[in-house]
Parts: structure tokens; sequence; C-alpha cells
């Protein structure tokens, strides 16, 4: 029985096996594709930063690679106009939400949203949206680690982490639409609650939202 | 071994049925249309109004409530049954007109022609509701006993072949069940329009023992109650369905999701499936064979979300109702991972239907690839606003003037919501497209759940895409980017153009980021949250140009870009209406004794403009908002 299948990816000829999901393909065969909320383990994809996108053959809408399956033959690019589109479109509403002073972010040049910036040539600005500017109270109770969500991207790595990897359970998503936020139990500050401040969560932020205070710029 | 004939045992269950309705029609029987609607208008004191009055005269009369009957603009509404007459309805009811029917024609022999609405049998005395524009284009299928059967019996229902369908069903293949209605093309009333038989069939050859049937009756939509009249009326009618295709695809138990806001469809579809269990049309071994099916009811609690598929499931499992993507889809991983047959109340109802009298039959009805029926909840500026059914292939047209009886006089069409916050709205020339899931699809609206707003010129577009885009964007789980942050900016746009602020490149800004939208959200209430507001720019552009070009709203709607002025030349000294009707103390009374408003107060209310009397009508309003010159102004 032969589990292994050959895919294409911008012209590269990829062999993988069957069930792996398409954009860790693309990433282990060093393909860059945009992403900030997939998580490797996880069986269903929480697909919400919309980013991903691609275009498969066949398809008559670019897709999210986080949640395709690789097939037998499938043929993919990673970009197209529309591609592009949806991808900066995305990428802005993001930067429309999130506290763009990287100068002072512990995060700066180590910042999945500017890795993104890079390979598809995108601006660290707000061109097209304006700022929704909201405000957020720094929860830095934790002895080496603090939270500031207004850099947040909702991605939901520190879930995961905290609740699959840890075991612990101490946060969630809260809230619905605009005002969905990352977290605790009737929303104490982590020191307070359940956390056992093993800091997996900050190790997988992917910006600078759960960061080490000894990091903190001045 | 003794092989009961499910067959037979239902024919059993129908005589005694018969002769339980049999037995009450041979005396006066007062039903009361007490749906939700109908206990809105106040159907429980007319309900108290004809025990009173019958009490009081001594009379031998029941009086039962029912469902909807479909005519919201005259309720509450009654229809009375008295041997030796036709069934009368009776509309707009109150304390007067119950003690005249009661003394009349219950007491009396006079069924008091001058107050009815229509006769529901054919007779030589008086009209029935066929007989009027909107029987003629209405076909009822799935409402055709809506309001007209005792939802509270299951006799009602028996007695009028109810349960045939599944007692025909059982007596053959479960096979025969899903080729009928994938040959009848049966397509989802949702309003996606998938058709159920696929479906069915996806989750039969799933491989899996353990499967699920769920109803989705979580009707969200602003302005549309078809599902809830549905249930509230006839709720055996989706139970049948759903205990069909639990038979066609080999399940063993059912629920049926709805929503908390609807407690009396919740009471009547528990009542119902209670009843049904008693006559052994649920539970184990019904009618007699080894076939096993139960249903139970679950409650929603108030999210729009939970309408969609994946999120209704999360929420059923005791997680939050937000959506999943798919695939999987439900049918291969369902409820408990299970494979699940979800499908809207109205695609349930209409199968024994199906199995009853056949595919074919099914398909004379409506167009080809639409066959059947469509149900609207028809409101908004429509004289006869109510719940109908008419064939697919009907326009816009026909069902706006004909069936809804146009518009109110002195009302000019502007354009036609359909499809909820999900929908577009259509103007004037897209009035002659038939109404079926493909041709709304193209004209850029949805068929959706089916509600049906109509719109006139005192309607801004631009508000009504905003009130829509509000609605979703307050709805939004917030789960994905592009509906969490895109509807929220979309709604920003929105509010800024009412205020007459951007210009034509913000337009198109709305519009590419409403194609984004559409296309990168997550689900369905993000993909098509943004068609109000890409059909209002595609039908209503000048609209959208006058906001933000000349800071001008041609509806005279939107509050920032109109103000309110006296007329000099119209108003009477005699006349002091419009200073009461202020709530800010605005209009003051000028030197010569006419009226004026001080801008700086005036809220906008309109108040004074529906106070001031019709033979001076000087209250304008005026925009874009700028105040006549000195000399109009202080003229007498």
């Amino acid at each position: 029985m032969s589990e292994h299948i050959a895919i294409t990816i911008d012209d590269q000829k990829i062999k993988t096996r069957r069930g792996e999901k398409l954009l860790w393909v693309a990433l282990d065969n060093d393909i860059y594709i945009p992403h900030l909320c997939a998580i490797k383990g996880e069986k269903r994809p929480n697909a919400s930063c919309r980013l991903c996108f691609v275009e498969i053959e066949g398809h008559n809408q670019p897709v999210t690679a986080c949640t395709r399956e690789v097939e037998e033959g499938m043929v993919v690019a990673t970009r197209s106009p529309r591609v592009d589109r949806l991808v900066k479109t995305g990428f802005e509403l993001l930067l429309s939400d999130h506290n763009l002073k990287c100068r002072e972010c512990p995060a700066n040049k180590n910042c999945s949203l500017q890795v993104i910036a890079r390979k598809r040539g995108l601006k660290l600005k707000r061109d097209r949206f304006k700022p929704l500017e909201r405000e957020f109270e720094l929860d830095d109770s934790p002895a080496e680690f603090a939270f500031d969500r207004s850099r947040c991207v909702l991605c939901g790595q520190c879930i995961w982490a905290d609740r699959v990897e840890a075991g612990v359970g101490a946060i969630g998503f809260t809230n619905r639409g605009i005002d969905r936020v990352v977290t605790t139990f009737n929303d104490l500050p982590l020191a307070d609650s359940i956390c056992t401040e093993c800091k997996l969560c900050v190790d997988v932020c992917p910006v600078g939202a759960l960061y080490y205070k000894k990091d903190q710029k001045a | 071994m003794n092989k009961t004939d499910p067959q037979e045992i239902y024919e059993k269950i129908k005589e005694e049925a018969r002769s339980w309705v049999d037995a009450r029609q041979e005396k006066p029987l007062v039903m009361v249309g007490t749906a939700t609607c109908g206990l809105a208008a106040g159907a429980l004191q007319v309900k108290e109004d004809f025990l009173k009055e019958i009490e009081n005269k001594g009379l031998d009369a029941e009086v039962i409530e029912v469902g909807c009957i479909g005519h919201c603009y005259a309720e509450p509404l009654a229809i009375i049954a008295k041997p030796g007459f036709p069934p009368v309805c009776y509309g707009h009811l109150d304390d007067g007109l119950v003690h005249r029917l009661v003394e009349d024609f219950l007491a009396g022999d006079d069924p008091s022609y001058e107050y009815a609405m229509a006769a529901l049998e054919r007779n030589d005395e008086f009209p029935t509701f066929e007989d009027f524009p909107r029987g003629v284009y209405e076909e009822k299928l799935i409402l055709e006993h809506c309001g007209f059967t005792d939802f509270s019996k299951i006799e009602s229902y028996v007695a009028r072949d109810g349960y045939s369908a599944l007692a025909k069903a059982l007596s053959g293949d479960p096979g025969l069940v899903l080729e009928e209605v994938k040959e009848a093309n049966l397509r989802g009333r949702g309003g996606a329009g998938f058709p159920a038989g696929k479906k069915w069939e996806a989750c039969l050859n799933n491989g899996e023992d353990e499967k699920y049937i769920i109803c989705n009756g979580d009707e969200g939509d602003p302005g549309a109650f078809m599902d809830r009249s549905v249930l509230e009326s006839d709720p055996h009618l989706v139970l049948e369905g759903m205990i069909l295709c639990a038979y066609a695809v080999g399940a063993k138990q059912g629920y049926l999701y709805i929503r908390a806001e609807y407690p009396r469809a919740v009471e009547h579809t528990r009542k119902a499936i209670e009843q049904a269990r008693e006559k052994g049309f649920l539970g184990s071994s019904i009618l007699g064979t080894d076939f096993s099916f139960d249903l139970e009811v679950f409650q929603g609690s108030g999210a729009f979300i939970c309408g969609e598929a994946t999120a209704l499931v999360n929420s059923m499992e005791g997680r939050t109702g937000m959506p999943e993507s798919r695939p999987p889809r439900l049918v291969q991983q369902g409820f408990r991972g299970k494979p699940t047959v979800l499908n809207n109340v109205k695609t349930f109802a209409y199968v024994p239907l199906i199995i009853g009298r056949g595919a074919e039959w099914f398909k004379g009805i409506g167009n080809p690839e639409s066959p059947g029926t469509a149900v609207f909840s028809l409101v908004g500026k429509i004289n006869n606003t109510g719940l109908v059914e008419v064939p697919m292939g009907t326009t816009l047209r026909q069902l706006i003037e004909e069936v809804g009886d146009g518009l109110p006089e002195g009302s000019a069409f502007k354009a036609v919501q359909i499809g909820g916050p999900s929908g577009g709205c259509l103007p004037e020339s897209s009035l002659d497209v038939p109404i079926d899931f493909d041709s709304l699809h193209e004209a850029g609206a949805i068929m959706g759940s089916g509600g049906l707003v109509v719109m006139d010129q005192e309607d801004c577009m631009v508000s009504v895409a905003r009130f829509f885009l509000e609605f979703t964007q307050h709805e939004s789980c917030g789960k994905c980017t592009f509906c969490r942050l895109g509807t929220k900016h979309m709604l920003d746009i929105l509010t800024d153009i009412t205020r007459g602020e951007g210009d034509l490149q913000t337009l198109q800004f709305l519009k590419e980021l409403s194609e984004d939208v559409r296309d990168g959200s997550l689900c369905n209430l993000g993909r098509t949250a943004p068609n109000p507001v890409l059909t209002t720019l595609r039908y209503f552009y000048d609209e959208y140009r006058a906001h933000v070009e000349e800071g001008r709203c041609p509806a005279l709607v939107c509050r920032d870009l109109i103000l309110y002025y006296i007329k000099p030349s119209k108003c009477s000294k005699l006349c002091n209406v419009c200073v009461g009707s202020c709530p800010t103390e605005a209009i003051y009374t000028r030197d010569d004794g006419l009226k004026a408003i001080d801008q700086e107060k005036c809220v906008k209310c309109d108040n004074c403009r529906k106070a001031c009397p019709t033979e001076y009508d000087a209250v304008l309003r005026l925009s874009p908002p700028v105040l006549p010159d000195e000399k109009e102004r202080k003229a007498k």
C-alpha cells in the first residue's frame, strides 16, 4: 500500500504522504506560505488567520493551505493576483488592530508579522484601514513574562501550548466578534489564575503579545 | 413468524383519529390563530373573549388554538367552523366583533359575511382565499394546514393522512425513500439549495453505524419567521420528514435545534414528539417494524452564528458556537464525530409530501432546477404582510404586486431585500427575475431562509446596507480575520458614508473590501455578509455618490445629511401642533406667529413633521442640510 504521493508546488515536484496538510508539506520543503494560527499537531485546523491562501488547480477560488489535505497530482501555486490580494487585505486587517510601535516591541525583528511583510513585500503601515486603536490593560502579573493584548493577533498558539502541551488550561478565547480576546477564566490576572507560569505560551507567541520581561525595551 | 404490516397498524390509528375529528366537528368550533405573531396582536384576549361570550350565551361550542394562518396584516384572526356552514375566517378581531360573531353566527345563523375575510371551503355564498389574487399565485404545500389544524392534537394530523407516508415507506426498502427524494431534486431550504438527496446519500454511504439527523430550526434572520410558524403550527409534518430521513440513512437518534427565543415552537414540538411516541411513530419498533428512531429538542441560546452547520454542532456538543473549516462536512464527521444529516425545518417538511405523493408530483411544481415551492415572510412596505408560499419560478413582481397586493398608496417601489442579512437588495429592473436558487444568485441576492423586505422611496439604500451589516457585524463570532475585522471596517466606512464623509475612492475601497471579506472569510456568515453592501453598490451606486459627493441623502433618511425646516409660506398662525410634539423645545413662535425650528436644539426626531396637519404640510426635510436664504426664511 503506497502512502507516498507526488504533488507540485510552484513548479517544484514534491514527494509526500497522503493525509498531510498542504501548508506543512510546503513549509517542510522550504516553500513559504504566510501563516499565524496553524499548529502542526492539530487535527482540525483553526483556519482563523486566513493568510495561507494558495491556488489549487481545479478550484475556482483560493483555498487555505492549512485545511487542505494533499492529493496525488495536486498542482499548487502559492502566489497569484487573487492570493496576493486576499493576503494583503487579511494582513492589513490584522495590522489595523495591532499595536504598530515595533521599536518598542520585544518581538521586533523576531515577529511573524514582520516575516510576512518581508516575504510578501507588504508594508508594516496602515494605508487603507483606519486604526481601531483599542486600549487594553497590560497584564504583567507573572514573574517573568507579561501579556500585552494590543499586540495579540488571536492566532491561538498560546492556548494550544497551555492546554495541549502544558495541560493546564489557564487561558482561552472569550467574547464574540470584535471583542474576542485571549484571557483567563473570569478575566483574572494570569498570576491569580491557575496559570503555572511554565512559559510555553510565551515561547510560541508569533508576535510580541506574550513576552519575557527581560526582553522588554525600555 | 408473525410479521406485522405497518400500513395495517397505521390504518387503525388513522381510523381512531378520524372518528375523534368527526366527533369534534359535530359542534361549532372556533379556531383562534395563536402563533407568536397572533399572540403579539392579542390573540389570547380574543380567545378569552370567545370563551366568555360563549359561556354567557350558554352555547355548546369549542374554542381551540391553531397556528399561523398566514395573514399577519389582519391579526388577530380566527376561523369559525359551524356544521351547516363553510368554515369562515375573520380578521382584525376585537371584543366587539367577537361579541357580534358569537351572537349572530354561533347563537344565530348569520355568518356575518360583512366581517369575514374568506371561506375555507368552496361554497355558493362567499369567496375563498383561493379566489383572491394571492390565492391564484399561492400554492401551499408545507403551509397547507398551518393555521387550519389543531397543532396540539396528533389526531388532527393523522386524520388528514399524516404519517401515512411513513407507513408507506416502512412497508418498503429504505433505499426507496432516498431514491424518491433524490428523484424529486429537493433542494435544501436553509438557503444554499444543496440537494437533500445527495446529502442523505453521502451520509448513508459513510459506513459508520451511528448516525444523526438534525433539524436546523435556528432561524435568526431579522424579519424571517417561516420556520417558527411551521414548527408552531404543524410540527408533525417536520417530525414525519425527519423520521423518513432517519429511515433512509439508518439513523437512530435525531435532534431539533430550535432557538430558545421560540418558546412556542419548542413547546409544540416537544408535545408533538411525545404524542408521536405514544402512537408508535417514534421510539423503538416504529409501527411494528424493527426500525427505531427517537427525537429530542435542543434549545439554542441566541447566537445567529449557530445556524451555521458546524457552529450548531459545536454548540450542541457543549462548546462555543463557532464555525469550523470544512471539509470534513457534517455527513462525513458531524455530531459527536458521526455522519450527520442537517437540514432546515422546511426541507424536512417537504419530505412526507414527496414520499406520499411521489417525486413526479413534486417536480410538476416550480421549475426543473428548483422544484417545489418557496416560502417567504413578506414584510416592509407592502399591503399584505404575511407568510406566503409560491411555486418556484414565480417572479418577484408577481410576489410583490399580486400576492402581497403591492405597496401602500403613496409608496413607490424602490428595492426588495431578499434573503435576510446574507441576501441582497434588488431594484425595479430585477423584478422579473424568477424566484429560484440559481436566478436569485445570479442577480446578486440569495434565496436565504426566505425573508423578503419591500422598500420604497423613503428607504435609504446606504442605511439599509448599514443596517444589515450592523447585524452581521454584531453577530460575527470573531474567529476569523476577515469577518471579525473586515465587517467592522465595512461598518465604519458605511457609517462614514451616511454622514457624507468619504469620496468615490471610499466607495471603490468599500467594494474591494466587501469582495475580500466575501472570498476570504471562514464560514458563510462572513462570506455572505457583504451581499447587502455589494448589491446596493451595484444597483444603487448613484445614491452612494449623492452621499459622498453632495452630502445629500436622496431618501432623506441619514440624519447627518438632513435638517428640518418649517416653510413659512405653508405654516399657519392658527396652528400650534408641532410645538407640543417637539421633545427638545426646538420649535418657537416667530414674531409673526409662524413657527420655526432652532437648529441647535433640533434632534431630528421627525415628530413635528408627523404632527403637522396634512393641509399645511409645512415641515420639510432638506438634504443637503442647508437652510434656505434669509429672505425666504423670513418670508410670511
